[in-house]
């Protein structure tokens, strides 16, 4: 949980903004003969990257394909490639199952506290990081970048006895909370580069212009930190809302099941039993979308976000 | 993250107009919260562990017996027991194949990406993106879907090639089953070293690359000679991070072992701590495999956390 694959510390942002091309002239100029077979050479690569862009989206092609296609066209031996004639009824059935409705609520819930208490406290943090040279802040910055390597599987059976004594197994509070404090190290991170990236000399000359210091914190400063917010905010969501470990220890409960525990059930049905694959397979995509729109967002959003400066011109 | 907006913040110089004293404090208000919340949730459990590492924690214990204090003995049980070092053993090998064959495809891919045209490069990386984007746990009911051993579209396909593989579960052979698993974590964690080297390659110049064709450098001597020195440090941290998510797997091998396997034969670290303290309420061992899991985590953390330390300070 502490940092999966979404958290792009390094400078790492995929940037989509400079195609890279070997210039023409060369290719006119000389006349040797490892530019003659570079065309050929092209297309074969491209025909290779087109086949492994498919492989690759295959599992979630499948998934949709699946999804849309009734249990007994699954159930045949040979494989329906296309979801010609099929229909939403799977999701129509997970919906009226009973369960969905409740852990979408569950994780919701959970996916909500953490993003708000997350900004919160780690834009708090990033402010005085970024904007303050304090004794002990390099402590500080060193614990955050520690901790956030820290991984969910070494410390889960302490926090399954913390919220235990606590009386808050199965509860929503408890999960947000270590919750939060595994987002909250990463955030403050992501945050710093952005409020360092809106001068103070900024909101003092909004100062000297006359408004208070409040005043030019809500009028100068926030907006410009606002793409900042959304991604670190977007980035929290995700993790809340596809996290499972802790899920798994804290809340063992069959009615305090977040989205990630409810498709596992699936899973472990499927062991014993013939699976609705249908079902299932409708199931992981309503868990999927809002995690492949957001994301989608947030991957543009970061990389702007951390291009533009605050002061341009 | 943005080490030029960083020097901005930095060059700012000292406020006269504002009060000393309150100044100050200012910044230690501001960190309370996060602190707060660290040390509850990861702070306090992460003593606990330690303590309970080294204590006496069996049945007497749970129905209200204090704990007796052993120190190091339930790490000398642990790591005299072979079954922890063939743990060990199969998550290390897990862990480090797993992180190079990642690496190697996502090298690849990246070269790829920035050797084909346009139109084939956003169609791999919006392929990608999608792949990076599945939610694990719906990603591993795909997987587990795909691979099904009455009905998964794999062994219909290798069956159609003419291969026996009608009803085989992939899941029953330990072999099969981290070789699957090892598929699946592949395939979620390319996109992200794909994205990052490829962004790593836009740096590199085109007009020294140019220069060199020119002066008759090969495909592979540009390669060696100017692409990886530059992207090196690019290389170097994720090949770190990768090793460090691969060393505690814990989701994708938990929800292959649900899907029907023996968990004694593909237990990793994660799932074994899990087996130990969630399955058999043995709090002391699990804690003790947890702080293995910690030091050896922090210890390969350490250069990451160097190298984000340096970009605080630049």
């Amino acid at each position: 949980m502490t940092s999966t694959v979404q958290s792009t510390g390094t400078a790492a942002v995929p940037s989509r903004t400079r195609p890279q091309r070997t210039a023409p002239p060369i290719r006119q100029q000389g006349a040797g003969s490892g530019n003659r077979s570079f065309r050929p050479g092209r297309i074969v690569l491209g025909v290779v990257g087109i086949v492994i862009s498919l492989i690759w989206v295959f599992p979630v092609y499948w998934m949709l394909n699946s999804s849309l296609l009734p249990n007994v066209v699954l159930q045949s031996t040979t494989p329906t490639w296309l979801p010609f004639g099929g229909s939403f009824d799977n999701f129509v059935a997970v919906f009226s199952g009973g369960t969905f409705l409740p852990a979408l609520g569950m994780s919701t819930a959970i996916a909500i506290i953490t993003v708000v208490f997350c900004l919160l406290f780690a834009f708090l943090g990033a402010l005085a990081i970024s904007r303050f040279r304090f004794r002990g802040r390099k402590a500080f910055v060193l614990a955050v970048l520690l901790i956030q390597m820290l991984p969910a599987e070494g410390l889960f059976i302490a926090q399954y006895k913390l919220m235990g004594s606590l009386n808050m197994l199965n509860s929503i509070v408890g999960v947000s909370i270590i919750y939060i404090a595994a987002v909250v190290p990463f955030t403050i991170w992501m945050l710093r580069g952005f409020v360092a990236g809106v001068p103070a000399d900024l909101e003092e000359a909004a100062m000297i212009d006359g408004l208070s210091r409040t005043q030019a914190f809500m009028r100068i400063t926030f907006p410009l930190l606002a793409p900042g917010l959304v991604a670190s905010g977007v980035y929290a969501f995700l993790q809340a809302w596809n996290e499972f470990t802790v899920a798994l220890v804290l809340l063992q409960d069959n009615s305090s099941q977040t989205l990630p525990l409810w498709l596992r059930g699936f899973i472990q049905a499927s062991a014993s039993r013939a699976t609705d694959w249908g079902q299932v397979m409708a199931a992981s995509t309503l868990v999927a979308i809002p995690v492949i729109i957001f994301f989608l967002f947030v991957q543009g959003r970061m990389t702007s976000g951390l291009v533009s400066g605050a002061v341009k011109g | 993250m943005t080490t030029k907006n960083l020097v901005l913040a930095q060059a700012d110089p000292p406020r006269p107009g504002r009060p000393h004293k309150k100044g100050r404090l200012t910044p230690y208000v501001l960190v309370i919260p996060a602190c707060a919340i660290l040390i509850l949730a990861l702070g306090y459990p992460l003593v606990w562990q330690f303590t309970t590492s080294m204590q006496k924690f069996g049945l007497a214990q749970q129905f209200g017996q204090p704990p007796e204090f052993v120190w190091f003995d339930n790490y000398v049980t642990l790591f005299t027991d072979p079954y922890m070092w063939a743990v060990v053993a199969r998550s290390l090998a897990f862990c480090l194949i797993t992180a190079g064959v990642t690496m190697a495809i996502g090298t690849l891919m990246a070269l790829l990406m920035n050797a084909v045209h346009n139109a084939v490069r956003i169609t791999l990386q919006i392929s990608l993106l999608l792949a990076w984007a599945m939610p694990v746990v719906a990603a591993m009911t795909v997987w587990n879907w795909l691979i099904d051993w009455r009905r998964g579209v794999l062994n219909s396909v290798l069956s159609g090639m003419g291969l026996d593989f009608q009803n085989h579960n992939w899941l029953a052979n330990p072999m099969s089953f981290f070789l699957i698993a090892m598929v699946i974590v592949v395939w979620m964690s390319v996109p992200f070293v794909a994205f990052s080297i490829y962004a790593g390659l836009t740096q590199v110049s085109t007009e020294v690359l140019e220069a060199a064709q020119l002066d008759g450098a090969r495909l592979s001597q540009r390669l060696r000679f100017i692409i990886v020195p530059i992207i090196r440090p690019v290389l170097a941290i994720i090949l770190l991070l990768q090793v460090i998510w691969d060393l505690r797997v814990f989701t994708q091998i938990r929800l292959l072992q649900d899907a029907g396997s023996i968990a004694s034969e593909t237990n990793l670290l994660g799932t074994y701590i899990y087996q130990l303290g969630v399955g058999s309420s043995d709090f002391a061992m699990a804690s003790a495999v947890s702080i293995f899991v910690l030091v050896l985590t922090v210890a390969l953390s350490w250069f990451y956390v160097r190298s984000m330390l340096k970009e605080d300070d630049s």
